[in-house]
């Protein structure tokens, strides 16, 4: 076999194919093969390497020389510097937003250096579309392992050793659920791949389906024996294009090799999966809504008991688990509980993916060990609040969580420690906010997500979601009223209580935690109908200062409604009538004479 | 694929397609790739290096490549860093590439004639 004497990563997650990667890449193997060098370097394609806002991104081993928002010129000169020459191009290296130094290598960067990743062990490492390389890294050895020398018993008690629990959402005991679905009688059997994604904000699945699809597989295999299942599901969101061209081609080749089928490693184990593609409702997430769609049925959730587990697909025992606690089976397997289980906290075991987004300066996927402060996942791991800004919350959990403040940064991203906090872990969705959020607004957005999501089915979720929405929509208008706080709880109460499944249930979350951490904010919009952050169009105004306007003229050149009236050398005045509140005649005062209230 | 041996034997084929990227490596060779070393011929001396290793299927050995060290007369200048520390080579054609990866990288015997000081 040719070996090559450089591997070339180009980060081709969804995130940085929209950046532009696949063009870079293109520049990049065209110049390489221009100057010769297609025999000794090897052009790669990979999964997400988790910096997406940095993307696209190449990293050149064996150096691990990470360069970010690489451009087809960047390409280029890349292949005539760095891979003809052998000069590394400080231009294109990483600066850490704290400390301004560039960072060399990949291995040096905070954002990799403080993760430990399991789920995450190959994506961004191997390319997806290659099984070889999969094999490489121990691919397929824990199937093998286990189908050969291990009773399906002797898998259920290392599962539940390690402690691993359901990385979707609840965090259910995974050992716990692969007996329950393993001692169901029954002749026919299934295991669903949850990868409904729905969350905004979080893509840790896409990013595992998209980078590491054979992981999935092998899992779901070795699950299929353990339980007694002969065929499994793949239920993934028809907005995940890439990870389900990746998946389809990872089973094609899985099937080829062997690994799934008729008889793997000549056992009388046969194991088959499908994909199935939802059409992106968020409720289809809660497992029995999925379970409905697969079946070709609308996805509406269903009354639990029976849990799927008795009672799944078809009627049958089924076995759902979500893609990233997937992800972490094979290691577990290979390395054995006790070395997972050192990983993390008591009662949550080994590392949590989380999708960090919002105010923050690396916005992307990280993997840490349980239990890792959120002090340390925002500051340390992903470079704290760009401009300066002071952190102001952040929300976990997406739709269903809460918000965490100031003064929960050192609480343990765990799953107890969180719900104690009154939010929770949810998916791993992580979007921070700095000082200039509005916290009526933000509950206001997500509220709005859930309320569209409501399949409609029950009446506290589809009725109650919409007067919530309502209440905060005036909020934000100005238009709020006296007795309007307690009216959200009221109704928040309600839909808790009586909700049909986990999306009402937990779509009052986030109003509940901001009015908790905020309520002088909600006071400010209803009595004051001021918005102390000035985000609520309605209710910020901008005037100028008399003391402080030299009469330059620029508001009135910049602003695009002519509401800024005034003559040059005199003080201008800003129409009231006329002003739409864009704020474009503050961000240009070079005296710092307009002000927002 | 049939039984749990074929899984390996295939491992043991495809192993070297993903090693490079792990960091494992214990031996790593260094090549001046600068102009004036790429002049020298330094191109010839990195191919041979790479094929070799290839052929020799040593998995713990990288090559990388770097630019002008200062050293520009006794290009190709290429450093060998293994557990006896760094040590650097001057003028290496790819005949003493191969003596070198023989001799130093495979048998642990530094070839002290050509090793240059700088």
């Amino acid at each position: 076999m040719n070996l090559h004497r450089a591997h070339v990563l180009v980060c081709a997650g969804a995130g940085c194919v929209s950046s532009g990667c696949l063009s870079t890449m293109q520049a990049l193997t065209d110049e390489i093969a221009k100057l010769g060098l297609d025999r000794e370097i090897k052009v790669i394609e990979t999964g997400c390497i988790g910096t997406c806002d940095l993307g696209p991104v190449i990293v050149v081993y064996p150096e691990g020389v990470f360069y970010r928002n690489v451009t087809t010129d960047d390409a280029r000169e890349i292949a005539h510097e760095h891979l003809l020459k052998g000069r590394t191009i400080s231009r294109l290296l990483y600066r850490n937003p704290l400390t301004s130094q560039l960072v060399q290598t990949y291995g040096e960067m905070e954002f990799f250096n403080r993760q430990i990743r399991i789920a995450l062990r190959n994506t961004g490492v191997i390319n997806p579309e290659v099984i070889e390389e999969y094999i490489a890294r121990e691919g397929y050895e824990a199937l093998a392992r286990v189908l050969t020398t291990m009773s399906p018993e002797q898998v259920i008690a290392i599962i539940t050793a390690s402690g691993l629990r359901g990385r979707g959402g609840a965090g259910f005991p995974t050992g716990k659920k692969w007996n329950f679905t393993c001692t169901a009688q029954s002749e026919e059997k299934y295991v669903v791949c949850n990868a409904d994604e729905g969350d905004p904000g979080a893509f840790m699945d896409r990013s595992i389906l998209e980078g590491d699809p054979h992981t999935i597989i092998e899992a779901m295999s070795i699950a299929g024996y353990t339980v007694g299942a002969s065929k499994g599901y793949v239920y993934v969101r028809a907005e995940y294009p890439l990870a389900v061209k990746r998946l389809q081609l990872a089973l094609d080749q899985a099937r080829r090799y062997g690994f799934l089928g008729d008889n793997i490693f000549g056992t009388n184990f046969s194991f088959d999966i499908m994909i199935r593609v939802g059409a992106g409702a968020f409720v289809c997430g809660e497992e029995t809504a999925l379970l409905a769609s697969i079946e070709g049925r609308r996805g509406e959730p269903r009354p639990r008991p029976p849990y799927p587990a008795v009672k799944g697909l078809w009627g049958k025992p089924t076995l759902i688990n979500n893609v990233e606690t997937f992800a972490n089976i094979c290691p577990i397997i290979l390395y054995g509980a006790e070395w997972y289980s050192r990983i993390g906290t008591e009662k949550s075991k080994g590392t949590k993916v989380f999708a960090v987004a919002g105010n923050i300066n690396n916005t992307g996927l990280v993997e840490v060990p349980m239990g890792m402060t959120l002090r340390q996942i925002v500051f340390d791991v992903c470079g704290g609040i760009p401009g300066g800004k002071e952190f102001k919350a952040a929300q976990t959990g997406g739709p269903s969580g809460g918000c965490l403040t100031k003064v929960q940064l050192d609480v343990a991203m765990e799953y107890e420690a969180l719900v104690a906090e009154g939010s929770m872990m949810g998916s791993g969705g992580l979007i921070v906010m700095d000082e200039d959020a509005c916290m009526v607004d933000m509950a206001r957005f997500f509220l709005d997500f859930t309320q569209d999501e409501s399949c409609g089915k029950c009446t506290p979720c589809r009725i109650g979601t919409k007067r919530m929405l309502e209440i905060l929509d005036r909020m934000t208008k100005g238009e709020g009223r006296v007795g309007d706080i307690e009216a959200l709880y009221g109704l928040a109460e309600n839909i808790r209580e009586t909700s049909l499944c986990g999306l009402g249930q937990s779509a009052p979350n986030p109003v509940l935690s901001m009015i908790k951490h905020f309520r002088s904010e909600y006071e400010a919009h209803i009595r004051e109908k001021r918005c102390p952050a000035g985000v609520c169009q309605a209710l910020i105004s901008y005037n100028i200062i008399a003391g402080k306007c030299r009469g330059c003229g620029l508001c009135a050149r910049v602003c695009p409604t002519s509401a800024v009236s005034g003559k040059p050398k005199e003080v201008y005045r800003i129409l009231r009538e006329k002003c739409v509140n864009c704020g474009a005649c503050l961000e240009k005062c070079p005296f710092g004479a307009i002000v927002r209230s | 694929m049939k039984t749990v041996e074929d899984l390996r034997r295939l491992r043991e084929e495809v192993r070297n397609m993903t090693r490079l990227r792990e960091g494992e490596a214990e031996v790593r060779i260094v090549v001046g790739m600068g102009t004036c070393g790429i002049a020298a011929g330094a191109r010839e001396t990195l191919n041979t290096f790479v094929s070799e290793i290839a052929e020799r299927g040593l998995a713990n050995v990288v090559v990388t490549q770097t630019g002008c060290v200062g050293l520009c007369e006794r290009e190709p200048v290429v450093e060998v860093n293994a557990g006896d520390g760094r040590t650097l080579y001057g003028r290496v054609t790819p005949e003493k590439a191969r003596r070198i990866l023989l001799s130093h990288v495979m048998g642990g015997t530094v070839i002290e004639e050509w090793v240059t000081r700088n």
